[in-house]
């Protein structure tokens, strides 16, 4: 019986499970709904483009040219902080493959023993011992791990995320220990923009009415100056800057206690009962260091990385299609036909990680 | 290099695959990357203990290294920042570096202690970094039953 050897890369983040989208070859990666996260782009955007078409002409000539420029290097820094939130990776954890999972399951049943029929089995905690507290590690019943921890199971997207802190969906995506800082940054500086636009618009109008008169300005005829549209983009700073710079203070506080949103949300480390964050370096300044200069954490997932899969057809039985031997979803080992060898996973094949192509 | 990958492809062919140790993550430092040096039983006979701690040990100090919180991981936040870190298209993160590192060693330690060991070390990026994973392979003329989990009878039909 003769056998071929048939080489078949297929890319991980296309076999992942989870609620994500991915885009550009799997750098991209988002949540499904991404309805709000245009809304943001088209508020910014179109804001902006407003205060850049009417209002900074007339700063340029009468106050300053550094008043567009230094807006418009605010603006693209904004886009470049909520891109870089929106498309990365916030930290997604693996979930684990069938030999892993097996392994906690045969750990957890020696350690509950015995338990009665009809008895609910003990919940599925695993304490762990951190700068001399105890942490409960919880067991997610969907990712089949006991989560690290911080980590937590966002259900919108389906997954684990490591150091999890919400689920934004202004930016579409979930805020973890990847993105956090571009996001804190995001608010930061969207916070500034609102505010210098807010403020401008209103220099803008004092100084037109100064002018012309607070009556001309209001007044809108063709060829001058639109007045409706100062008054649209103030309204949207308005609103912007309340929700953002609020939002901005709370997260100041959040880093330099070394928090996250859900760890404030769920009182996990206030209270009198309640242990203290053992994460805290007790320091402000080391806190803040350690969440926004720390180190860029890599991606868990891989998903530029291809898996080998190496099979074997056999010739005599006939020739199969590559989409009868390609994997399932759920990386089960199912034979196409009694004869053909069962394919194997490709994280299972250990040769996958002798043979990575980068 | 073609040389070793075809005798741990070999070692593949001929090998069952028995089963799989998993060495845990340790978090009582908090939750920077280190790996529990605690030594499993699953592996009494088949390698020494000392290899294989001094093998977690140097995978520590590689995660160390990575994750240290020093000067020049805040030039590197600060300049990317300041270029709204669109200087990382170009450029590669230290901690990149060091998992490159770390990709090499495991392998050179694969093909010198493990493979002749009929063990293999999975790199633990692969895992999400929560496990250092141990494949323990059987050499199939020496296993005279044939275990009954899939991914052996997988391994097998191969």
């Amino acid at each position: 019986m003769s056998a071929v050897m048939i080489t078949r890369k297929v890319r991980k983040w296309e076999k992942l499970p989870g609620k994500n989208t991915f885009c550009c070859d799997g750098r991209v990666m988002m949540a499904r709904q991404k309805g709000v996260f245009y809304l943001t782009l088209f508020l910014i955007v179109g804001t902006c483009s407003l205060f850049f078409a009417f209002e900074c002409p007339y700063l340029a000539v009468h106050l300053s040219p550094a008043i567009p420029v230094f807006a418009v290097i605010l603006f693209l820094f904004v886009i470049a902080f909520l891109l870089r939130t929106s498309f990365s990776d916030p930290g997604v954890l693996p979930r684990a493959l069938p030999e892993e999972a097996n392994f906690i399951e045969m750990e957890i049943e020696a350690a509950n023993g015995n338990v009665p029929a009809g008895q609910r089995p003990p919940p599925r905690i695993r304490n762990v011992q951190i700068n001399n507290q105890i942490v409960k590690l919880k067991y997610c019943y969907t990712c089949k791990i006991f989560r690290p921890p911080r980590a937590s199971h966002c259900s919108i997207c389906d997954n684990c995320v490591d150091r999890f802190d919400h689920h934004c969906p202004w930016v579409g995506n979930c805020v973890g220990k990847r993105n956090y800082r571009y996001f804190y940054l995001f608010t930061l500086t969207l916070s500034l923009l609102t505010i210098y636009i807010f403020a401008f618009n209103i220099v803008h109008v004092v100084m037109r009415s100064v002018d012309q008169g607070f009556l001309n300005t209001l007044k809108e005829t063709p060829g001058t100056y639109p007045f409706k549209l100062t008054v649209l983009e103030v309204l949207v700073c308005f609103f912007t800057l309340w929700s953002v710079v609020g939002l901005t203070g709370f997260h100041t506080y959040l880093i330099s206690l070394n928090q996250t949103t859900n760890e404030d949300i769920k009182g996990s480390w206030s209270g009198k009962n309640r242990i203290q964050n053992p994460y805290s370096h007790k320091n402000i300044i080391k806190n803040c260091c350690e969440v926004l200069c720390g180190p860029t954490y890599p991606r868990y997932l891989h998903s530029l990385s291809y898996s080998t899969i190496k099979f074997y057809v056999s010739v005599l039985v006939r020739s199969p299609s590559p989409k009868e031997s390609s994997p399932s979803p759920k990386e089960e080992e199912h034979p196409p036909a009694p004869k053909l060898p069962p394919l194997a996973s490709p994280e299972t094949d250990a040769e996958t990680s002798i043979a990575k192509t980068h | 290099m073609a040389a070793e990958f075809h005798n741990l492809q070999e070692m593949q062919h001929s090998a069952l695959l028995v089963t799989k140790v998993f060495i845990q993550r340790d978090y009582s430092e908090g939750t920077v990357c280190r790996f529990q040096n605690k030594f499993p039983s699953e592996l009494n006979n088949r390698i020494e203990r000392t290899l294989l701690e001094e093998t977690v040990k140097t995978l520590n100090s590689y995660y160390v290294e990575a994750e240290k919180i020093g000067g020049q991981s805040y030039l590197e936040g600060c300049l990317a920042c300041a270029t709204a870190y669109i200087v990382f298209l170009c450029m590669e993160t230290r901690y990149e570096k060091v998992l490159k590192k770390i990709s090499n060693y495991i392998q050179e330690q694969n093909e010198k202690i493990y493979a002749p060991r009929g063990l293999l070390l999975t790199d633990p990026i692969e895992r999400g970094m929560r496990v250092l994973e141990v494949s323990v392979f059987e050499d199939r003329g020496s296993s005279g039953s044939t275990p009954s989990s899939s991914m052996s009878s997988c391994s097998s039909a191969r």
